[in-house]
């Protein structure tokens, strides 16, 4: 366990260093970051000087080494815009993004299992089709076409909830709803298939011939034999939540997370908080990983880490 | 006979597929007394598993019953307005182990839970004695060091002993009939034989009757009373063991014992039965084997019917005849 | 394999079952539409999608009172045909998700095809090299790169390219090692078959199928990604049109002219969905297997229904 925990480490840190390795070359090498930092109007001086404070006059690799060597100290510097540690800012706005992500999967995993174990339980049925269509339709939607028609229905319309910000729970109804609806619909066709997959199975036939009703069969037997994929695509959706949905959904809904954070400083081309901003999101989505697997070990006794 | 336990009337199951309906079993009629063990034979796709799945309830889309009647002791359980089996007959009275044992348990739960999750549902045990009603289970069917043994998963134990397991739990509840599925197939010619002596045993030592299906007539030899021979989704003869092994009548019956090697028979040499069953989209409409019978004649285009003889029932209007001898000569 | 392929026969036989699934054969005609829609854009469209008219503003849909024939789906703020401008992104959303998912097949396959074939370390540096990337940052690094690159379709194509030829890889990489395990490849190498043989006769005919329906369901994801990122305003740029585009220019009017949202919105949710519902089905009728549980569903459904009644 521990030596595989370690592997993963490392494996982990070799992702960090390929996304900072990749931010670096598309920032410093295809990109001219002091053009992209200052405004237009700057003088040539100005450039010059503010070229030298970051340290853009150096030697590619001396910038590299000195870039390194912020990533490893979790220093990156201030942000042009907020005009303070760029991580400051990330630690600020990091528990946002996670109370966004957390009750919008949260809600998806809850509602999904039930609604696909009832589907699986009579495949090509009326419950069947209907889940599965709707899935569909939650697949093709864009979230930030969703979020904008919720607001339309929702906030002009009926008036029964605030368009955009943040504070109060109601505040956080239409945003995690938003970010749910595709977690919510790809779990539940994977729930439904692996549902399937399992009933199908043997074992569900020796427990059906030891008596056991379909229901304590479904709850007992297969819930527990799919939880295991069932990690592995959360987790990715996890993944996937924290690097894409929250940057659309966030900005549809002004949420102040990381995900909006980001958008503004591209905007405004403030590449020290982009840096702190990606990097944090690479080093949780490793963590992620690893604890996926650590979690599946534990449900999984099969299941050999290497 | 001794009293009826399990009765078979005229059962039909059919599998939908896109190229058409499968009949793979028609009509087949069967009864099981107290303490006895049937021996149900046929080769693959003679339909002796799925009259099997059908007895305990487990046909399942795309299969489904198309005729005739399962009943318990006079309880009817499949057939015609059955909407809901009476409950505490399947897994409790009627309990079955399968052909792969590798893949029979829930290789994500502990044995001793999958135990006791027929103990506790058949004999209303909980906890502590739940556990040891487990151990004494797995005591039963011989495996040791079973307190330490319950709390292991499927994986770590090797195939015969989880067919021993599988017993274990189909015995759980005290059932009075264990309808065996192959449990042999997938096992090594030595643990095939533990597996059997295990449960000729708990014949004897349980009073269980037991139905045996299997494509080896030497297991048919050693364990059953009685022998029904499958052929193409239908019975052709049925009888007791010996008669039946010393004067088969139907010819697939007489080819069967021909081509199987047997110990103490073994001055004939093997004869293989050419050609292959029909296949049962569209069935033949008289005799099944009438393609690959040495003595077939025209009648024998006509539906053949069970007519009993002196020890059992035959469906074949040329009974009796040596079949294979002729056929050699 | 259940695909449509040449000869007159297996289009029809392919047509016939795609009727017995009512929706999928919605989706497939939808998707068809599209496409013409897209390469006849424009003859279709009733005006050029960047002519503005300042007379024209925030025109409602026809059947609004205020609306008019002149405008089907009204006008947008600066007066502009939001139809015309609905049948132009269809072609610039077409266009992309095609060339992407061409260029990331490519990739991805040569790659998957190279690691499979060779196994041993190259192998395992490869899907090493994947594993990484996969867990990249999206959208997020899109964003990022796109923002220091500058916006237009071209970025566009190649950031997403870059960024998703890793399930192919995936795919093919997987389907050819355990195919090269199969017996009968074995016994074709052991037999002394050329590898070009092995690769032509034996595995590529294993991957057009998987490798097909995994292109259909990616250019879907393409698709919300363009439309995604162009709504953040790192896409496609005016004067182009595209639907993500259009939706990000009406959110300002949300309050006063809900048709500038909508309507682009719903063009991308019925592309994709269409697309879903197609390829879902392309899906299981390509596996014999899948294509046989999903008849006898079918069948029981339809007796269940029966005796119901």
């Amino acid at each position: 366990m521990i030596e595989f925990i370690l592997r993963r480490l490392f494996q982990g840190a070799l992702v960090v260093l390929g996304v900072t390795a990749t931010v670096f070359v598309v920032t410093r090498l295809a990109g001219d970051p002091v053009a992209l930092m200052l405004p237009l109007s700057a003088t040539a001086e100005q450039r010059a000087a503010f070229s030298a404070q970051i340290g853009l006059d150096q030697p590619i690799w001396i910038q590299f080494a000195r870039y390194a060597q912020d990533v490893v100290t979790l220093d990156f510097g201030d942000s042009l815009w907020q005009r303070r540690p760029a991580m400051e800012v990330v630690l600020e706005r990091l528990p946002n993004t996670a109370l966004l992500v957390a009750t919008g999967l949260g809600g998806a995993v809850l509602l999904s299992i039930p609604m696909g174990a009832v589907a699986a339980l009579r495949p090509g049925g009326l419950v069947d089709r209907l889940t599965t269509s709707l899935s569909l339709l939650g697949l093709a939607m864009p979230q930030f076409w969703l979020g904008l028609m919720a607001i339309m229905v929702f906030s002009v319309m009926l008036k029964w909830l605030p368009t955009s910000g943040f504070g109060t729970p109601a505040h956080l109804v239409l945003p995690a709803i938003t970010l749910a609806l595709t977690p919510l619909a790809r779990f539940t066709m994977m729930v439904r298939a692996a549902m399937i997959d399992e009933l199908n199975k043997q074992y569900v036939q020796t427990a059906r011939a030891k008596g056991l009703t379909l229901r304590r069969i479904l709850r007992v037997h297969t819930l527990r034999n799919i939880l295991v994929p069932f990690l592995s695509i959360s987790g990715w959706e996890l993944i996937t939540a924290l690097s894409g949905y929250t940057v659309v959904v966030e900005t549809v809904f002004g949420w102040p997370g990381l995900g909006l954070t980001a958008v503004q400083a591209i905007q405004r081309g403030d590449l020290f908080l982009v840096q702190a901003i990606v990097f944090s999101i690479a080093f949780m989505i490793v963590v992620i990983g690893i604890l996926m697997d650590v979690i599946s070990k534990l449900i999984d006794p099969r299941i050999e880490l290497n | 006979m001794t009293e009826t336990l399990l009765e078979i009337d005229d059962l039909h199951v059919a599998f939908d597929t896109r190229a058409g309906v499968v009949q793979a079993v028609r009509g087949v009629s069967l009864t099981v007394g107290r303490g006895e063990t049937l021996g149900l034979v046929g080769e693959s796709g003679s339909g002796k598993s799925v009259t099997a799945q059908a007895m305990m309830g487990l046909i399942d889309v795309p299969g489904r019953i198309s005729g005739g009647t399962v009943r318990w002791c006079g309880t009817p359980l499949v057939g015609e307005g059955v909407r809901r089996a009476p409950r505490n007959i399947w897994g409790r009275e009627i309990t079955m182990i399968f052909q792969n044992p590798m893949t029979s348990l829930n290789p994500l739960m502990t044995i001793g839970a999958q135990l006791q999750e027929a103990v506790r549902l058949h004999l209303g045990l909980r906890g502590a004695a739940a556990r040891t009603r487990a151990a004494d289970l797995l005591n039963a069917v011989g495996i040791s060091g079973a307190a330490r043994r319950l709390d292991q998963y499927p994986h770590e134990f090797s195939g015969g002993m989880r067919q021993r397991v599988m017993i274990a739990m189909a015995i759980a509840s005290e059932p009075r009939l264990l309808i065996a599925d192959e449990p042999t197939t997938a096992l090594d010619v030595t643990i095939q034989a533990q597996i059997l002596e295990l449960l000729a045993e708990l014949q004897s030592q349980l009073g269980l009757s037991i139905i045996l299906i299997t494509h080896d007539l030497g297991i048919v030899a050693g364990l059953c009373h009685r022998v029904a021979v499958m052929y193409a989704g239908q019975i052709v003869e049925t009888g007791a063991v010996d008669t039946m092994f010393e004067q088969p009548a139907h010819p697939y019956t007489q080819g069967l014992i021909r081509s199987t090697p047997l110990l103490d028979a073994c001055d004939d040499r093997l004869v293989a039965i050419d050609g292959t069953p029909p296949g049962l989209l569209i069935p033949p409409a008289g005799c099944a084997f009438q393609p690959r019978c040495p003595v077939a004649t025209a009648p024998c285009g006509v539906p053949q019917v069970l007519t009993p003889t002196g020890t059992g029932a035959v469906a074949c209007c040329r009974a009796g005849i040596d079949a294979w001898k002729v056929g050699a000569a | 394999m259940g695909l449509p392929m040449m000869s007159f026969r297996p289009l029809r036989s392919f047509l016939s079952e795609l009727w017995q699934d009512k929706a999928a054969a919605i989706g497939f005609a939808v998707m068809v539409l599209i496409v013409l829609m897209a390469v006849f854009a424009p003859v279709l469209a009733p005006e050029d999608p960047a002519t503005q008219s300042l007379l024209q503003r925030l025109k409602p849909p026809v059947w609004d009172a205020r609306g008019s024939w002149d405008h089907l789906l009204g006008t947008d703020n600066l007066g502009r045909d939001v139809l015309s401008r609905i049948i132009w992104g269809a072609r610039t959303t077409l266009t992309i998700g095609i060339v992407t998912c061409v260029i990331a097949a490519m990739i991805g396959t040569t790659l998957g095809l190279w690691a499979g074939f060779m196994g041993g370390r190259t192998d395992s540096v490869l899907m090493r090299l994947v594993d990484i990337q996969v867990s990249f940052p999206g959208i997020l690094l899109i964003l990022l790169v796109v923002g220091v690159l500058g916006p237009g379709v071209w970025t566009l194509i190649a950031v997403l390219s870059v960024t998703n030829w890793m399930v192919y890889a995936r795919l093919v990489r997987g389907i050819v090692s355990s195919t090269r395990q199969m017996p009968y490849v074995e016994a074709a190498e052991v037999i002394g078959c050329r590898p070009s043989r092995v690769i032509f006769v034996h595995l590529l005919p294993n991957l057009v199928s998987p490798l097909l329906t995994l292109l259909i369901l990616e250019f879907t994801n393409i698709v919300l990604a363009e439309a995604a990122v162009s709504f953040l305003g790192f896409g496609v740029q005016p004067p182009d049109t595209s639907w993500g585009l259009d939706v990000a220019s009406g959110r300002d009017y949300l309050f006063i002219a809900w048709w500038l949202v909508t309507f682009p919105g719903l063009a991308i949710v019925v592309t994709v969905l269409s697309i879903n519902l197609f390829a879902n089905w392309l899906r299981v009728t390509s596996d014999p297997e899948e294509r046989e549980k999903r008849f006898a569903r079918t069948i029981a459904a339809k007796r269940r229904r029966r005796r119901a009644t």
